[in-house]
Order: C-alpha cells, then sequence, then structure tokens
C-alpha cells in the first residue's frame, strides 16, 4: 500500500525561491494536514503532488513508483479543490461521471460507483441538478463525490470548507473525517484553519516560509511545539510567550521574567542545556493557568485589563508591562471580576514551554 | 398620515437645459445621416420608373409596387446572365457555411489551447497573431492566390472558406482566447487530472460552456462573409460569385436605362440576411460581449 513520499523538493518561480530542501512522508491511510499561513507553499506542495506545478528539483513517489514526471491523470490520485471546480454544464451525475473519464470502464461499472457514491454521501436525489441549482454544502459533496468514484487510494483536498459558514463546515468536517474512517484511504489535506487541523488530521505538517517547521500529531504539535512559530499559531486565543533570562541552570535550573518573576524550572524537561544569563521566551498556554492563584512554577498577581466570552469559555486579559496575559477562566468566574482588579494566577509544572530566545528552537 | 404629508416637498423635475437640446440635436443629425439614404433606398424600390424619372428621390411611391422586388430577385441581368440576385443568395449560402465551420472551429480550437494549456511560445505567438490581425488583405491577395492554386482549392467553395479562416483567425482567436481565459484556474485542473485528454475536455467541459461567445463570434463572422466581396470574386470562381457580387454586376453592367428601383430593391435583399440575423441573435450578442466572468 503506498506511502507518499517527498525527498529532497525545490520548487522555484522564476528567481524565487518557494520550497528548499523539504522532505516529508506520509504512511498509508494517514491523514496529513499542511498547516500554514497563506503563501507558506503548502498549496503549491498539493499541487506539485497532483501533477498540476512542476518540480524543480527532486522526487516525489507514491509506494515504490516516482511520480514526479507523470501526467496528473495517471498518478491514481483524486482532489477536491477549495471553489469545487464543478463542471457547470454537466449535471451531478455528469459531474460524478466525468470524474472516471481517465479510467477505461464499462458502463456497468461506471454506474456502480457512482451510485455507490452518491448513496454514501446522500446526493441521490440530485443526481440530475446542475451546480448552480445546488447550495453550497450540496455542492462540496459533490465535489467530494467526484473524487470517491475514481476509487483511489490518495485523495488531496485543498481547503474544501473555506467557502462554506461556520455551521457547515463543522458538519463537513465530521463528515470527510467519517469518510477517511470508511475508506482508509491517505489523505493529504491543505487548510490554513487550525481546528480543522487539530480536529481531522492524524498528522500535522505545520508550514511558513517554504519549511516545514513540525511535523507531529495533533497533541504533539499542540503540547510541545517545536519552535516559537508553531507555539504562536497553533492554539486560540493563541499562546502568551513572555521574554525571560535563565538565572541558574543545572538540576536546580531557574528563570526570572522581566519584571522579576522567578520561575521554576527544576521540572523543566530540557532538550537543549540552558546557559547562565541566556536570553529565552516563555510559553504559557492561557488554558493551563490555575485561577486560584495557588502553586505552580510561577505566581503572578496582575491588573485585569479587559475581559472576554466566547461561549462556553471566558479569557480574561492581565496587564503585564506592555504586554498583555490571557488566561482561560470560567464564565462564571470572569463575570465577577472589575476592570482594573489584581487578580492572582499560577502556571503548574510540565506544561510551561521554553524556547531559545535568538533561534526560536524548542529548549 | 398628516405628519407625511407635512413633510411632502416635491423634488423639482430635470428641466430641459441648453446644453440637452444641443446634444439632442447632435444625436437626431447623426441618425438622419444614416436614415436619410436608407429611405431613399427604400421608398424608391417600391416606385414605378415613370416616377422615378421626374426626379423627386424624396417624396412617397405614388403607386406602390413589389414589381422592382421580384424583377430584382429572379430577372436581373448581371453580365450575360439574367436570374437575378437570388443565384448569388444561395452561392453566398453555399460559400457561408463551410467558411462558418471552418474559420469557427479552426479559431476556438486555438483559443482554447492558447488560453488554457501551457503552450510554448504563447505570448510570442499571441504577438504575432495580433500583428497579423493589421496586415490588410490586399497585400497578401496574390500569395494567397498562389498557395490556394498549390493546395487545389483555388476557384472552389473550400477556397473561399480557408481565405475566410486564415484571414479571421487573428482576431476571433483573440477573442475566444479572452473568454476562455475567463474560466476559473481550477475547473481547468479538475478536468486535467479526471481525463487530461485535450480534445475530450474542449468537447465535454469547454464547449458547452462557450455558448455566448459563439454567438458573437457567429455574428460578426455571418456579416463579414456576407458582406464581403473581394474574397468571393478572386478566390470563388466562375460558378460561386457570391450575392454581393451578383448585385455589382446588376447595378453596373445594365444597358440603356438604369432601373434604379430594381437595383435598391437588389441592394436591400442582399442587405436582409445578416439584420435578419442580427434581430434574432442581438439579445445574445449583448450578452455575450457583457459575460466576462463564468460563475462556476
Amino acid at each position: 500500500m503506498p506511502t507518499i513520499a517527498f525527498e529532497h523538493i525545490y520548487k522555484d518561480y522564476g528567481s524565487l525561491r518557494v520550497l528548499a530542501d523539504l522532505n516529508l512522508s506520509v504512511d498509508d491511510g494517514e491523514f496529513l494536514v499542511l498547516l500554514g499561513p497563506s503563501g507558506c507553499g503548502k498549496t503549491t506542495l498539493l499541487n506539485m503532488l497532483a501533477g498540476l506545478q512542476d518540480v524543480t528539483a527532486g522526487t516525489i513517489r507514491i509506494g515504490e513508483e516516482d511520480i514526479t514526471e507523470l501526467d496528473p491523470k495517471d498518478r491514481g490520485l483524486a482532489m477536491v479543490f477549495q471553489s469545487y471546480a464543478l463542471y457547470p454544464t454537466k449535471s451531478v451525475r455528469g459531474n460524478l461521471k466525468f470524474g472516471l473519464a481517465a479510467q477505461k470502464l464499462d458502463r456497468a461499472e461506471i454506474d456502480r460507483r457512482v451510485q455507490w457514491a452518491a448513496e454514501l454521501l446522500q446526493i441521490t436525489p440530485l443526481m440530475d441538478r446542475k451546480p448552480a441549482h445546488l447550495s453550497g454544502g450540496q455542492r462540496q459533496r459533490v465535489a467530494i463525490g467526484r473524487a470517491l468514484v475514481k476509487n483511489v487510494d490518495v485523495f488531496l483536498f485543498d481547503e474544501p470548507l473555506s467557502n462554506l459558514d461556520a455551521k457547515l463546515r463543522t458538519e463537513m468536517r465530521l463528515e470527510i473525517k467519517t469518510l477517511h474512517e470508511q475508506t482508509k484511504s491517505t489523505i493529504v489535506y491543505v487548510t490554513h484553519d487550525q481546528i480543522e487541523a487539530m480536529t481531522m488530521a492524524t498528522r500535522i505538517a505545520v508550514m511558513d516560509g517554504g519549511v516545514i517547521q513540525q511535523f507531529g500529531t495533533p497533541d504533539e504539535v499542540y503540547e510541545t511545539p517545536a519552535n516559537l512559530f508553531v507555539a504562536g499559531f497553533i492554539g486560540a486565543p493563541a499562546m502568551n510567550i513572555l521574554d525571560a533570562t535563565i538565572t541558574s541552570s543545572g538540576p536546580q535550573a531557574s528563570a526570572t521574567l522581566s519584571d522579576g518573576t522567578k520561575i521554576d524550572l527544576s521540572h523543566y524537561e530540557f532538550t537543549a542545556n540552558p546557559n547562565e544569563g541566556q536570553a529565552v521566551k516563555v510559553g504559557l498556554r492561557p488554558e493551563h493557568f490555575d485561577t486560584s492563584g495557588k502553586g505552580g512554577v510561577v505566581s503572578l498577581t496582575l491588573p485585569v485589563a479587559s475581559r472576554e466570552r466566547t461561549g462556553s469559555d471566558a479569557t480574561i486579559f492581565l496587564k503585564f508591562g506592555d504586554d498583555l496575559i490571557a488566561v482561560r477562566a470560567e464564565p462564571a468566574e470572569a463575570r465577577d471580576v472589575m476592570v482594573g482588579d489584581n487578580f492572582a494566577v499560577s502556571f503548574p509544572a510540565g506544561k510551561l514551554n521554553l524556547f531559545d530566545a535568538q533561534t526560536g528552537q524548542r529548549m | 398620515m398628516s405628519t407625511m404629508t407635512d413633510n411632502f416637498v416635491p423634488r423639482r423635475k430635470k428641466r430641459i437645459t441648453g446644453r440637452s437640446i444641443a446634444i439632442l440635436a447632435f444625436l437626431a443629425m447623426c441618425a438622419a445621416f444614416f436614415c436619410i439614404p436608407l429611405y431613399v433606398v427604400i421608398v424608391t424600390s417600391f416606385k414605378t420608373m415613370d416616377q422615378i424619372r421626374l426626379g423627386e428621390i424624396f417624396s412617397l411611391p405614388v403607386t406602390w409596387t413589389l414589381e422592382p422586388w421580384r424583377e430584382a430577385w429572379s430577372e436581373a441581368c448581371s453580365g450575360i446572365k439574367c436570374e437575378g440576385v437570388s443565384a448569388g443568395f444561395f452561392a453566398s449560402l453555399k460559400i457561408l457555411f463551410p467558411s462558418l465551420i471552418l474559420s469557427l472551429s479552426v479559431s476556438s480550437v486555438t483559443g482554447y489551447a492558447l488560453a488554457l494549456w501551457n503552450v510554448r511560445w504563447a505570448g510570442t505567438f499571441m504577438f504575432i497573431l495580433f500583428m497579423c490581425a493589421f496586415v490588410p488583405f490586399q497585400i497578401i491577395m496574390i500569395p494567397m492566390i498562389i498557395l490556394t492554386g498549390k493546395i487545389g482549392v483555388y476557384g472552389t467553395i473550400w477556397g473561399v472558406a480557408v481565405v475566410h479562416a486564415v484571414l479571421a483567425l487573428p482576431i476571433l482567436t483573440l477573442i475566444f482566447r479572452n473568454f476562455y481565459k475567463d474560466i476559473p484556474g481550477e475547473i481547468m485542473q479538475a478536468a486535467i487530472m479526471d481525463s487530461g485528454s485535450f480534445w475530450r475536455i474542449y468537447r465535454e467541459i469547454i464547449l458547452p460552456m462557450s455558448a455566448n461567445i459563439f454567438i458573437v463570434v457567429l455574428i460578426l463572422q455571418i456579416t463579414s462573409i456576407w458582406n464581403d466581396f473581394l474574397i468571393g470574386i478572386t478566390f470563388g470562381g466562375l460558378n460561386n460569385k457570391p450575392m454581393t457580387v451578383i448585385l455589382a454586376n446588376t447595378v453596373i453592367s445594365a444597358t440603356g436605362e438604369s432601373s434604379y428601383n430594381v437595383d435598391m430593391a437588389a441592394a436591400l435583399l442582399t442587405a436582409i440576411p445578416p439584420l435578419l440575423i442580427y434581430f434574432v441573435l442581438g439579445k445574445f450578442f449583448v450578452q455575450g460581449i457583457t459575460a466576462g466572468a463564468i460563475k462556476g
């Protein structure tokens, strides 16, 4: 069964190099999400896998086969596009059938597959409609159906949910995930939406500036971000990142925040040994704060700058010098907090992230 | 209610100003410039020669007669043949269809290839094609005669069709290319992944989306082929003289008295087909040239 491998991939647009020596390998049956801000090269990578863009240098393999120079139709892939890209003059049935245009199948097999996909996606009543007479969610289903009928092992999705409204997006997210579990196929999914990535992926490749910043499971990427970019990009509200200096190293390591608050690092699992006086960045996720203000490795008592409620959660923003620290709180708790009040929080050991201020890498 | 009527202050009606009168007068003159000759042609075609000899070209017919029309259609002499312009009408139709099919199919496929496929040197090719649109036909007429002679179509319907197709290729290709450029890239990418076949994508996806632009080009081409004189007389040979050629001979070659009423009727008969096309397809023509992006 196929694994997908990108080996030493380079991509130039004229004199602009967008990807340099990129390596990535996806196991069979994985749901890989390429996540990153606009212009990070994730769609370029997907298009190169699909064969829609040329590779400047490097090799792409599916299984053992080198597919770098193959025609898109011969790669055994199916793709779902952001704009759905349905053929406007064809009916839903015609759209699904054209998905099989490159495969030489007899009529009975074509009908069987079209019917199977239609039933799986519950679009059977829409089969004779034109795309213009479908809603956004229905178009999305047809686009997925056109990919499904091909009966391939690898599916590519290019931001397929970004044109849907919030409610439909949640529904389709679940459907795509269920589909992945049913078909056991390999999926490569491009998005800039971290919630899609966190909920659907078995593994996430976080990209920025044409470089894969971190490649891991959603838990790994969230709990132990490899660098400052990943730490800041994943999570909403974003991780609080504070400047600090290492004051002592060794088993009783500690650091000091810019306001003099001491941080106990004796429980922190260093991946690189710190030096005394080294500038570091401390990353604290808003939801890990203990609002009782007791225990932990850092204790802070700070004035409240503002608070906001986001449905099931609430966030309290504390003034820390010129910065704000976001703290997740229970809505009931946040309601009683007044702007300007002092609010005490502490941060537990083991949840803290530490980065080298110079390189941005995890320590 | 009372508050509403209290606040009811009608806006002043727009008044006719000196400027708008000037504009209207100018537009009326422009309209008259086209309408007066047309009026003369139409009324003359319904007059008897007796009334025409009096010289009052603006007067209405005293006795309305359809005789000049009948004569123009079936009896007027063009050279030594006296068959009216009807012979030319059918010859024009015979020229029209092959020319249309050839020019539309070649230019739409060329436009499709240039717009939606990666063609090497596409930019250069477009530039040269664009330059060709400005080359006057008279310059390449003699070489074209030799060329069509060499490939054996000179003096036939297909000779005329080939020349029409070649001469229309630059401008029609540009029109088609600009239309196809607006087809969303993802539709083309999806089609390339689904089928990958140049012709199948053209036939099943692109052609059905092109109805509007085909109507625009159809009208342009029908008009230009029907109204053509030089290509028809040069490349058609003796047996394929289009209506315009017959008309010219009819008007020029009358011996003795000129039958102005017959000439006018023949001219109108020749001009009617493209007009009809405009009336029938005019609505689509406007839709076609304003249809920018195709919504998926």
